[in-house]
């Protein structure tokens, strides 16, 4: 392990090289194989037992053996392959037709649930990837804008959703009220929280935020008589439409959907009712957010992000900058939030963990940060892949987890990072290490 | 009577505190060794001190089926098995994930650990099962302080060899980092990578080397929660690394003794405030600790404070 191993993607490595490297992962492979894969520890009722399946050790080392020298050996071909697309440009005028991206995809989204193959699984699937997408693009603006890393982002969520729940539950407000107070109420709790931490800065910010996040959570948790600890809140009112319901029968002294417009009572209409608000939503945040870019106040996000100093010696007042960041992401999160509670009718503590924050962080970063686009292929990849991944059942999340590093490893910069980072400014970066040393 | 019994309680949470901070201490070690050299929290090493905790659990069983009685023996084999293979577990982990992603912007390596973290944790329980593992008691005994009437003042064998192992790591810890040529290679990457590079420093095995460091601390702390607790799942990695991480930032990341002052007092905050006030808010209580320290030393305790170049 002293010896510098050359990458795989070097130009021209001795088979005999590659060869030896593989052999060296493959040992590997088989030490760390022992203590998980060869033995196994099972309850038993008097206790626990150690059983031998020692078989498996010889085995993941022949799986990583042979994986690390076919990927060695196919590396060099495959940048090969792979090198037209990176310096593939659209043709000139592709340009025009950019301003037209937008509303063609909310579009073709808007279409979706009367496609023929649409159907309930499809539609909720839909559902849960645009939460997610509007979650994203709220976050995309603190860390992805503003450059200020969040790793509490679901406090927001579950400050939108509580409102909504509490909201419809206690003071009996509908949908659509509670909607507006649970983003605003996210928004007053940013404001709030970020006021006393901006003095800090980067990882340092990142672990209170992460703070914030699990004090949001335990409180929720804890605070029986107003959210009902961990049994959480249920009863949350449906979203109306035009104060019709989607119910099969109305409730009294209102109507139903069915009833006004004659169309036959049918339970995918609130499904697509459900889907069409969040696409709504989502569409304009991210309207919002192409819009914010572009004004002055979206132009101090990115300077703040690359350069404070330089920001404060030209007049920009960071605090205000920060905070709005914080107040617009929140907002996204609260609305998200709230559009949640309402379409599970339910919401505990539990929907809102750290792994909530570090799922729709990783959108933000997988999808290149600071890219709308990349949000929503991100947040695509990570809704619809461990549910394409269900017949593995238990294997899925083993598979999100490699498939975030891999994509990492492949990508660093995230999917579309095609707006170069000007985080390049202070580029004296070293060389890759490897090299030098 | 009342005062001493109030005193008594007092250092009952006292010694608990210690015992939790001690095992705190050990892991925040390992965040802040690497953050102090390569500027990358490392979510997953909450997840190698669960895998240290599940290696002493195979090992623990593996020999008293073998018909080891003899209990520092025991201690002695576990230890070492378990550090063995964590650290590989550390330096491979760093190979894989991380190595690739050097140069890369700031926080693709800590997306890469969080899905490392999501894969250690699905692997454990894939292949050792959900189920929580628990094992016999395997140090017992321990002696009475103080006692007065139903009260009694008790430090257990365990919280001893917690406490005073961790005090002789952290001794032998900070003689390798300040007079070692690993250390001095360690703290020539933290200062500057390029230039310890250019004086003839494999910064590579250096950076390779504080992964197996850490995890090798990480281990011991797992090894010390399955004795203390005797109880672990697949799931323990989360919180106790979320708390170490915490502990390293409150006492300055990058900073050694501040990771081992950090993890005290949040083990010690933890075991007063669920004594004295509420157990469910603990947490609660220790990161508003946290963010008050910094809102006061934006850099932790013991920290540097991060000059800013223009």
């Amino acid at each position: 392990m002293a010896a510098p191993i050359p990458s795989p993607t070097g130009p021209a490595m001795p088979f005999v090289h590659r060869l030896r490297e593989a052999v060296i992962a493959g040992l590997v492979a088989m030490a760390l194989a022992v203590p998980f894969l060869g033995l196994r520890t099972v309850n038993l009722d008097q206790g626990l037992v150690v059983q031998a399946n020692l078989a498996y050790v010889p085995l993941a080392g022949a799986v990583v053996f042979l994986g690390r020298l076919i990927l060695g050996l196919l590396a060099a071909p495959l940048a090969k392959a792979a090198a037209p697309l990176a310096t593939w440009r659209p043709p000139a005028g592709a340009q025009r037709l950019r301003p037209w991206g937008g509303p063609l995809l909310v579009l073709a989204a808007a279409a979706l649930p009367f496609l023929p193959f649409a159907n309930r699984y499809v539609i909720d699937l839909g559902t849960t990837a645009l939460i997610y997408i509007l979650l994203a693009t709220g976050l995309n603006i603190t860390v992805g804008l503003a450059g200020l890393l969040d790793l509490g982002f679901a406090a927001f969520y579950a400050i939108g959703a509580y409102t909504c729940a509490l909201t419809t539950t206690q003071l009996h407000w509908g949908f659509w009220p509670a909607l507006a107070a649970g983003g605003l109420a996210s928004s007053l709790f940013a404001v709030l929280l970020s006021l006393p931490i901006l003095r800090l800065r980067g990882d340092y910010l990142a672990i209170v935020t992460l703070g914030f996040g699990e004090i949001t959570r335990i409180v929720i948790l804890n605070w029986q008589g107003l959210t009902g600890g961990p049994n959480g809140v249920s009863g949350i009112a449906r979203p109306t439409l035009f104060s019709l319901t989607f119910d099969r029968r109305a409730p009294a002294g209102g109507h139903t959907f069915s009833e006004v417009t004659g169309i036959a009572y049918a339970p995918e209409h609130r499904l697509i009712f459900l889907y069409l608000i969040i696409l709504a939503l989502t569409a304009l945040a991210a309207y919002t957010v192409a819009r914010l870019r572009r004004l002055p106040i979206g132009r101090a996000w990115e300077a703040l992000r690359e350069d404070e100093i330089a920001c404060r010696s030209l007049g920009i007042n960071p605090t205000m900058v920060k905070v709005s960041a914080y107040a617009t992401g929140a907002l996204m999160g609260g609305l998200a939030g709230c559009f949640f509670a309402a379409r599970q009718g339910f919401v505990s503590p539990e929907s809102f963990g750290f792994m909530e924050s570090a799922t729709i962080l990783a959108i933000v970063v997988l999808g290149g940060m600071g890219s709308q686009a990349g949000v929503i292929i991100a947040a695509l990849f990570i809704v619809v892949l461990p549910e394409l991944a269900r017949g593995f059942a238990d294997y899925r999340m083993l598979a999100f987890g490699l498939a975030m590093i891999l994509i990492m490893i492949w990508k660093p910069g995230g999917l579309l990072s095609g707006r170069l980072p000007t985080i390049r400014l202070s580029n004296a970066k070293p060389k890759p290490v490897a090299e030098a040393a | 009577m009342g005062f001493t019994l109030a005193v008594g309680t007092f250092l009952q949470h006292l010694i608990n505190g210690l015992t939790l901070g001690a095992i705190y201490g050990l892991i925040a070690i390992g965040y802040t060794m690497v953050y102090g050299i390569i500027r990358m929290i490392n979510f997953a090493h909450g997840e190698i001190y669960m895998i240290g905790a599940f290696i002493a659990v195979t090992t623990f069983t593996l020999l008293l089926g073998a018909g080891v009685t003899s209990v520092p023996l025991a201690l002695v084999i576990v230890l070492a098995i378990s550090c063995t293979f964590t650290a590989a577990y550390g330096w491979t982990i760093e190979r894989v994930a991380y190595r690739p992603l050097r140069t890369a912007p700031k926080l693709a390596p800590f997306i890469s650990a969080i899905g490392m973290s999501i894969l250690l944790q699905n692997f454990v329980m894939l292949t050792q099962g959900a189920r929580s593992k628990s094992l016999p008691p395997v140090m017992t005994g321990g002696i009475t302080l103080w006692h007065d009437g139903d009260f009694s003042l008790g430090l257990t064998n365990i919280q001893m060899f917690i406490i005073l192992l961790t005090v002789a790591l952290m001794a032998g810890f900070t003689l390798v980092i300040n007079r070692t040529a690993l250390g001095r290679a360690q703290r020539a990457c933290e200062q500057d990578r390029t230039m310890a590079a250019l004086l003839g420093i494999n910064v590579d095995r250096t950076i390779s080397l504080t992964f197996v460091l850490g995890a090798g601390l990480a281990a011991v702390a797992g090894v010390m929660v399955t004795l203390y607790y005797g109880v672990i799942d697949f799931y323990i990695g989360f919180l106790a690394g979320m708390k170490a991480f915490t502990a390293a930032v409150l006492g300055g990341i990058g900073s050694l003794p501040g990771a081992m002052l950090g993890g005290l007092l949040i083990g010690l905050i933890e075991a007063f405030f669920s004594g004295y006030v509420s157990s469910a808010y603990k947490d609660v209580a220790a990161f508003s600790i946290l963010i008050l320290v910094l809102v006061v030393r934006p850099s932790g305790l013991l920290g540097r404070p991060d000059i800013e170049k223009v």
